[in-house]
This record gives C-alpha cells, structure tokens and sequence, in this order.
C-alpha cells in the first residue's frame, strides 16, 4: 500500500470511537518449571535448564506446578475474579521449532479465575476495566538465527533452539472489552499495564520486567463511528514497555482511520509494533490462522481448588497498590494534585521507603521529587537507578535537620552520593562540607568582611539592615558556603549594633 | 538343571533365591533360547545383552552379599519397545526414532529395574502401538510361535510371542484398545490391562494419553500378579496416576489357584454373545463358561447397551490425542531428520521427516484425528466420542451392580494369516471389538487362554470395575486352574 496520509488525533477522536482491549502475558517467579522440576532464572548457558519433560521427550508426562497454581489463583483474587470450582488445562496444537511438543498446555474455555476487574487512574478519573480471565500455561523456547546480517530467519544460515524458557510458568490476563474511553484510550491502556504491574509486583508473583519480557502485552484496538456496532480489531503483539503500549494504541487508532475514512475495510490481523518508528507492522493475517484444535489435556488431572484454601490465599493478600497509595497520601497529608506528581515520577515507594528509614514524608519527598527526579529525567534512567538510595537520603535529610548541613551543601552532598563516593556523612567528612556554626571561627571571617566593605558596614550602622546581605555573601564566599547563614547574620548585625 | 527358559517366572525366581542357579546362567540360558529362536520369531528389536549380563550380575552380587531380594529378582523380562529404556534404543516400532537412545529411564524400567528384575531386551510392536497383527511395525512383523505363518497379536506381539516361544518368562507391554490381551489370547498368553493410572505411564511413549496403560504379560497367572505388583502403584512423575496402592494382586491370584469360585458372581455381556465372532472361539468361551459355573461361579446376562458404540467412540478419541501426541515428531530435535540440505525450508524439512519416517496406519490416524479435533468438526466427532465414553462408564457402573466382573472372548477370532487384513481398517479395529469398551472406561481386564479353536489357542477376557485388578487375579487363577496351560508346538 503506498503511504497513507493520517489524520489529526483529535480529528480521530471526534468521529470515531476506540474500543481496546489487552492480553497480558507474565512470566511467574516461580523457583522451577510450570509441568518440571527444571529452575526458572533468567539467563543461563542454552539448554541447560532442561529435562526431559520440558524439552517434549518422547514419553516424558508434565506435572502441575502447586506454586504456580497459588500464584494465579492469588493473581485471580487481586483482580477481584471468581476462582473457577473445577478446572483443567487444554492442548494448543499447532508447529513451532521452539516448542517441544508442537502443543502447548494452556487453559482455553476453562480458566482458573473468571470475570473480575481492575479499577485505574487516568487524569483523574476512576477507570473500571474488566477482567474476563486469568489463566496459565507454558512459555516456549526461544530460536536464534545466525550467520545473517539482521539476526532474523531470513538470510541466517543456521537456526539454534535455547529451552532454558521452554515451560516457564506463564499467566494471561484478558480484558474484557473497553469501550467508552475516548481519547484517552492510549493513556488508559498505559494506566491499566502500569496500575497491573504494581499488583502484580505487590503480590511477589513476577518480577514484572517488561524489558526481560517477563511481562508481555497484546493489545487489541478497533475503531467505530458512534452509534455503529464495534469495528474489526486488530492484535499488536509484544508490546515491551509502557510507553510503547500508549503509542501503539494511539498509532493503530490513527491508522484504522486513515483506512476506514479511505473507505477501507479493517482486516482482522496481528500486527507488530515498530519500537524505532513507533508504527504497527502487518503479521499474520487471521482468516489463515492457525486452526489450534484445542482439547483437554489428558495428560493432566483437572485442578479443583480446594475453597478453604482459596479463602486463606484471599486472607493474606497483601494491601493492593491502590489502597496503599490511598492510605500513603492521607498519611503524607497530599493534595490529589502532589500525590499524581509523586506517582507520575514513579516515587511511591521510594518515599515510603525514606520515610521508613526516619525522614519526615515532606522532606524525602522534596529529595525525590526534586533533584532526584531531575538528575534521572537527565540520564534517562528510572528513579530507583538514579544512584541514591532511600536510606542515603534520609540520611542527608537528617543532617539538614540537625542543622549538620544547608540546602545548598545537601545538594553538594547529594550530588557525591549519586557520584557513588559513598554515604552523606561519609561525603560531608571527606569533602569538608559540614556546616561551621563555631562563632569563634565565624567571627573571623565576619571582622574580615566588615573590614573589607567599610563603605556597606556604613550603611548597616545607620540602620540600612537589608545591606547585611551583602556582608553574610562575602563570609559564605570564604568559608567556601560552609557558614550557618543565620548565625553569621547575627554577627554582624552584633557586630555593627 | 532342566531347562529354565522353560519354566515359569516363578520357578526361576525360587531357583535364583535358592542359589541353584545364578541369576547369569538364568539369563545366558535365554539369551541363546533367543539367539536359536529369534530370527524365525522375531520377537525382539533389540537385545540389550550387555545390560541384561551386568543387571544379572548384580543380582547375583547382592545374593551373595546376603542382601533381600524381590520375589522376581533374577528373571529375564523382554519390554515393549515403546517405554523409554535409558542408553538402550527404544524405537516404538517407528523408522522416525531409529537409533534413539533415551537419556532416561520410564519408570515401569526403573521399577523392574529395581525389583532385580533382568531387562533383556526391546519388543517389536506395530508402529506406536497402533494395530493389531504386529504388521505395521517398520521393522517387519513379529511371527506367532503357534504358526509362524500367522500374526501374534498387535500391538504387543513381540512381547507376547517372546513368552510363547520361550525367550524370556515375562515382558511388559501396552494396551491402548487392547494391545495386552488380544496378543495374549492369541499367543495363548496370559495379559492384563491393570486400572488406567494404576501403572505409570512416565516414559511410555503416547499413543492416545487417556487409554494407554502400561501391563505384565506372562505366561502364567500368578507370573503376571507378581509382576504387576513390581511395577504398579503411585509415581508422582505421571498426574494421572492414582495415589493408592495396588490391590493385593498376588494373593487374589494364589487365592484363584485353589480353584473354588464360591459366591463369585459373573456377568456375560449381553451385547458380546455372539455376532462377529467365529464359531470356534464362541465354543471356547461356552465351554469355559460351563467350566467356571463348576468351580462355583454364578453367571448371568448382563447387559451393556452403549458398547456397540465403543469401535467407533475409540478411533475418533484414540485418533485424535495421537494427531497430538505425535506432533513432536518433527526431526528437530531427536530422531530422524530428512532433508536438512540447508536449502529447504523448516516446514519443508518438517514434512519430509514425518512422511519419511511415519507408516501408513500413523499417518492415517494422524489424518484422522486431526479432522476430528479441527474447529467445526470438535463437537460431531471428538465432543460426541466423549459422550459415548461417558456413557459406556454408565454401562460399567450399572453391570458392576449386579456381578462382581464381566466375562467375554478376549477377541472374536484366532490368529489370522499375515495380510488377511491389512487391506481392510476396519477389520483389523474389528479385533479389539472386545476389549475396547474397557479402556474407554479406565477398569482393569485380563485374557488367559481357555482353550484352543484349529489347534490355535483362544483367550477369555474378565474385567473388573477400576482399582479392583485383585477380583480378576481371582477368576483367572481359577480358570487356569481348571484348563491348565497350552504349549505351542515346538519351533
């Protein structure tokens, strides 16, 4: 097709409306495999990590992995869903060289948890979005193709299978159709993933690593004129980041209006995301898809979780981020306005964490939220990789309160700690940089300015107070900034009375 | 010494533990009775000589060294070449896994392996258990001991015919839709299907996951309880496999010996009496009917409605879990691999592997069980299957009401000469008609031979409802104890 020429966005918004949905893959922390006993780390020489159960061995038999079951069950329960009385696992037929057996186990009309939902935050508002299923199933392995220029199969000489994957604990969390959210479907997408990631994480179940591929995304969109019945969707398959979920939903809503306003039909189709370009790239195309031929793995008892144990499991969930975030900003005394500030930078726990180390919540938040948050928007790396950790920082707070250090050799202080050259009060040790407040010193350095600057010393004697700025700005010039401010003022104005 | 090759598992076993013979000169004794035999019979695909020498010698350091030994310590047992053996090649009869040396044991080896048991070799079997004649095995079919001219049975016709030819006293094999029995019958060779999840199913190599069930053949009753009783029980490796012990087997079986069946109630299957059976085999069966009724046994007419639809619930279900189970057989990582010439392509590649190394009949229940499970086709064929299995489990439950096991012909007919039914599918499914309803149930069954129809033998068939393998033991330690054991003519 030769270049389209897209539309404005608000000019999409205003005749069409989205409807999207997403597909979340995520990887368990479980210690071994979903069906084996084989460990689960990330990385390792290939195929070491294997058996004969997971590599599809002629005769081997796989095994329900308990742990794994709690964890999608505890998944289930965050995301408010009804845990399935009876279950089983199903077969997904179809030919892949990284998958053993040609089948993968999954779950298909029969899931574990059903029919729950997440509410998240976008602008300000309260979304509902709806969860149709979680489910679980097995990773694949993964192919490498060498020998060509691009490391793709087309042009590569040889193609090598690493299993370390194949079997890995997999959940999928389905959305139920969302419709209704307007424009701001790219920001509810990335707000959905997000708020999911951070239960996800609360309960200890997945590293949630979108960049190690431990969490994927699919996300599905489709446009229609208001009134009309949904449009055709399409699928954008493993979306990697955040950011990239938002520009993936928005690029594919501008590019089915581009082709409905053409008067094009939408076909249904898996599409890639183009991180580089930030565009969907057309894949398989479904009407030829794969004919899976599920049916029930015979291989596997059905899973009938026992009620008391999911009532227990439900007992100890762990606060969920959204109502530790509300009770952290009525604890912190916030604005809704200064708690989104906080969660936009990514410093919930960052500050809970300083907080917990003994700083006041205004001050860690002043920290994190200010030069910390500078210094990563410079490099570009998350706040948590800034280079400060949050007991270093209530540490510096600390030294601010206790008067040890100003504002201004904290952030000389702080800019060491991130420099890597050790702990605040190691840094202020090494450099020197604690405050003086030893009048006998001070006073020195004030005779010394005062005789320097007759002409302002004048001026101050006669009552012209605001002149002793001036004098202070000399003394903080020789003690290199080290001089409690106030102090030396009350100097001066002793000295000048 | 008389000659051990032609004794039962148990004399040999008492021999071993009574240091009249060793364990290695018990095993050598079988492996010439092989090396004499085998090439007319052609029970084996493979003799694992060095490894049954050395597990015999172990056995026979262990005796020596005072340590206890199992009740079959020291006797050769042949394997169905279709459960994985660690090192030794396991081809489940297919071209596509010639020279394939599992890294690992299937656990039925490990506890036969453990019991002192003396593996002895691998047993051909039509490709992937599928068949009834032993002729679709890629490495050529396997001769009855009986006739030579005439199939031993299928799929475990190595197995069973190294029994009647006198090459080992016991062997293992498979039974999917009646691989165990219907070999048995026509070997005149005692097989059981124990209870589906009663023995484990980890390294046997899938034909159909929710039927296949590993078992002991034998050539005697109690041989076949002691080694069910080996290799039986929970194995935590197969899901599917039921977390209670075996029933006492062994004991059931001495108990039968005493050939008093008092207050045993027996059903015959209304729906088996007769059609497409052959005269002499029904005669068989009336006689030993009579036979039982004298040790004491009531009989009665059960019927069973849902069976008739057994044949056809079983080759779309068998059929379909196959299409699946087979799929990893694709060259790309064991086995044999065609046309990677580094030009064709991964399907290309794929495709030339399987239809290379695939005989007819596995290609043909590929074809069709990838019809039946294909989206549109699910609930006319493998969806209505499933109802039928349910109801023919009805039919199970409500006749184990009334009797304590059901009695049929293992098979409706005698051996047949090799080819009379190749050309024909669906009379080679015929020879299960049988057996088949209990494996879409999950219970245990047994054939031991009851007689002979022109001079070849005839086996009966009894099934028990599931984890209830002790009650046939029973019935037929009793009949053979009233019909004594045959012997095929000398080879």
């Amino acid at each position: 097709m030769s270049a389209i020429v897209l539309p404005s966005y608000d000019d999409v918004v205003e005749r069409y409306e989205p409807v999207i949905g997403l597909e979340t893959h995520v990887e368990l922390g479980t210690n071994t495999k979903m069906f084996c006993g084989c460990p689960t780390d990330f990385g390792g020489e290939p195929n070491t990590r294997t058996c004969p159960v997971c590599l599809g061995l002629p005769g081997s038999l796989p095994v329900a992995n308990k742990a794994a079951i709690e964890a999608t069950i505890r998944i289930g329960l965050a995301l408010n869903c009804t845990i399935a009385d009876w279950c089983r696992f199903a077969r997904k037929n179809y030919f892949y060289p990284d998958m053993p057996k040609n089948f993968q186990i999954s779950q298909y009309d029969e899931p574990l948890c059903v029919d729950g939902y997440l509410d998240v935050e976008v602008q300000g508002k309260t979304v509902r979005i709806g969860i149709e299923r979680v489910h679980m199933e097995e990773d694949t392995g993964k192919s490498l193709h060498v020998g060509g220029a691009t490391g793709r199969i087309h042009g590569a000489t040889e193609s090598l299978v690493d299993y370390n994957r194949a079997g890995i604990p997999l959940v999928e969390i389905v959305t139920k159709p969302i419709p209704g959210i307007g424009a701001l479907a790219p920001e509810t997408a990335r707000a959905y993933v997000t708020e999911l990631r951070d239960v996800l994480r609360s309960l200890g179940v997945s590293d949630v690593r979108m960049e190690e591929g431990s969490l994927r995304c699919d996300v599905n969109t489709s446009l229609n004129r208001p009134g009309d019945e949904w449009g055709t969707r399409t699928e954008t398959k493993n979306v990697n980041s955040l950011r990239s979920v938002e520009r993936a939903v928005r690029s594919e809503m501008l590019r089915q209006a581009a082709l409905l306003d053409a008067g094009v039909k939408i076909i249904q189709e898996t599409r890639h995301f183009q991180e580089d370009t930030g565009d969907t790239r057309p894949g398989r195309s479904k009407e030829t898809a794969t004919d899976y031929r599920y049916f029930p793995e015979p291989d596997l008892v059905p899973i009938a979780p026992d009620p008391a144990w999911v009532a227990d499991l439900k007992a100890a969930l762990p606060e969920l981020p959204r109502v530790h975030r509300q009770r952290l900003q009525e604890q912190w005394g916030l604005s809704d306005l200064d708690m989104q500030s906080v969660l936009n930078a990514g410093a919930v726990e960052l500050i809970e964490q300083t907080v917990a180390a003994g700083t006041t919540p205004a001050g860690a938040r002043k920290w994190w939220l200010g030069e910390l948050s500078r210094r990563a928007n410079e490099s570009g790396v998350e706040l948590a990789e800034v280079g400060a950790t949050p007991a270093q920082v209530a540490e510096l707070q600390r030294l601010v309160d206790e008067g040890k250090l100003n504002d201004k050799l904290a952030r000389t202080v702080l800019e060491g700690v991130v420099a890597g050259e050790g702990d605040p009060a190691e840094i202020m040790a090494a450099r020197g940089l604690g405050v003086v407040s030893d009048t006998g010193a001070l006073t020195v350095a004030v005779d010394e300015a005062i005789a320097a600057n007759p002409d302002i010393a004048a001026k101050v004697r006669e009552g012209k107070l605001a002149a002793a700025g001036a004098l202070v700005g000399a003394v903080m010039k020789t003690t290199r900034g080290q001089a409690d401010a106030k102090t030396v003022r009350d100097l001066i104005l002793e000295r000048l009375s | 010494m008389s000659d051990v090759t032609r004794m039962t598992a148990t004399e040999v076993a008492a021999l071993v533990a009574g240091g009249q013979a060793s364990a290695v000169e018990v095993t050598q004794a079988h492996l010439d009775r092989i090396a004499a035999v085998d090439d007319r019979v052609h029970a084996f695909l493979h003799v694992d000589t060095e490894g049954a020498l050395a597990a015999a010698r172990d056995v026979d350091a262990r005796r020596a060294a005072g340590e206890p030994l199992g009740p079959l310590a020291g006797v050769p047992v042949a394997v169905k070449d279709v459960l994985t053996t660690k090192g030794v090649p396991t081809t489940a009869g297919s071209k596509i896994l010639e020279n394939w040396r599992p890294p690992y044991d299937s656990t039925i080896v490990s506890r036969l392996r453990a019991a002192g048991t003396v593996p002895i070799g691998k047993t051909n079997m039509d490709e992937f258990a599928m068949g009834s004649s032993t002729e679709y095995s890629a490495y050529g079919p396997t001769n009855n001991p009986w006739d030579l001219t005439r199939i031993p049975g299928g799929s475990g016709g190595g197995s069973a015919a190294a029994l009647a030819a006198y090459e080992a006293p016991l062997a293992i094999g498979s039974d999917t839709g009646g691989s165990i029995r219907q070999p048995g019958a026509v070997t005149g060779t005692v097989g059981a299907k124990p209870t589906y999840g009663g023995t484990s199913r980890y390294g046997l190599i899938a034909f159909s996951s929710s039927l296949d069930t590993p078992g002991p053949c034998a050539r005697t009753v109690e041989d076949a309880a002691l080694l069910h009783a080996v290799i039986g029980g929970h194995d935590p490796r197969d899901s599917t496999s039921i977390p209670q012990p075996v029933p006492d087997v062994v004991a059931a079986a001495r108990l039968g010996a005493n050939g008093d069946l008092t207050g045993v109630r027996l059903g015959i299957v209304t729906e088996f009496s007769g059609e497409g059976a052959e005269p002499g085999v029904l005669a068989a069966f009336r006689d030993s009917v009579e036979t039982l009724t004298k040790l004491g046994a009531e009989v009665v007419e059960v019927s069973c409605p849902n069976f008739q639809y057994a044949l056809p619930a079983y080759y779309l279900i068998a059929p379909s879990e196959c299409s699946s189970n087979l799929a990893r057989f694709d060259g790309v990582r064991f086995g044999l691999r065609v046309g990677d010439d580094g030009v064709k392509s991964l399907e290309e590649v794929m495709s030339l592997t399987r239809d290379q190394g695939f005989g007819p009949e596995v290609k043909r229940r590929i074809m069709l069980g990838t019809y039946a499970l294909s989206s549109g086709y699910y609930d006319a064929y493998y969806g209505q299957a499933q109802k039928v299995r349910t109801l023919i489990t009805r039919d199970f439950t409500a006749a184990f009401e009334q009797v304590d096991v059901l009695i049929s012909p293992t098979t409706p007919f005698v051996a047949f000469p090799f080819g009379s039914r190749t050309g024909d599918p669906y009379q080679m499914y015929l020879a299960d008609l049988f057996t088949i309803p209990t494996n879409l149930y999950g219970g245990p069954a047994i054939s031991v031979p009851c007689g002979l129809s022109e001079g070849l033998p005839v086996g009966l068939q009894i099934m028990a409802p599931t984890m209830a393998d002790d009650r046939m033991y029973r019935v037929a330690a009793a009949l053979e104890s009233a019909v004594g054991t045959f012997t095929p003519p000398a080879l």
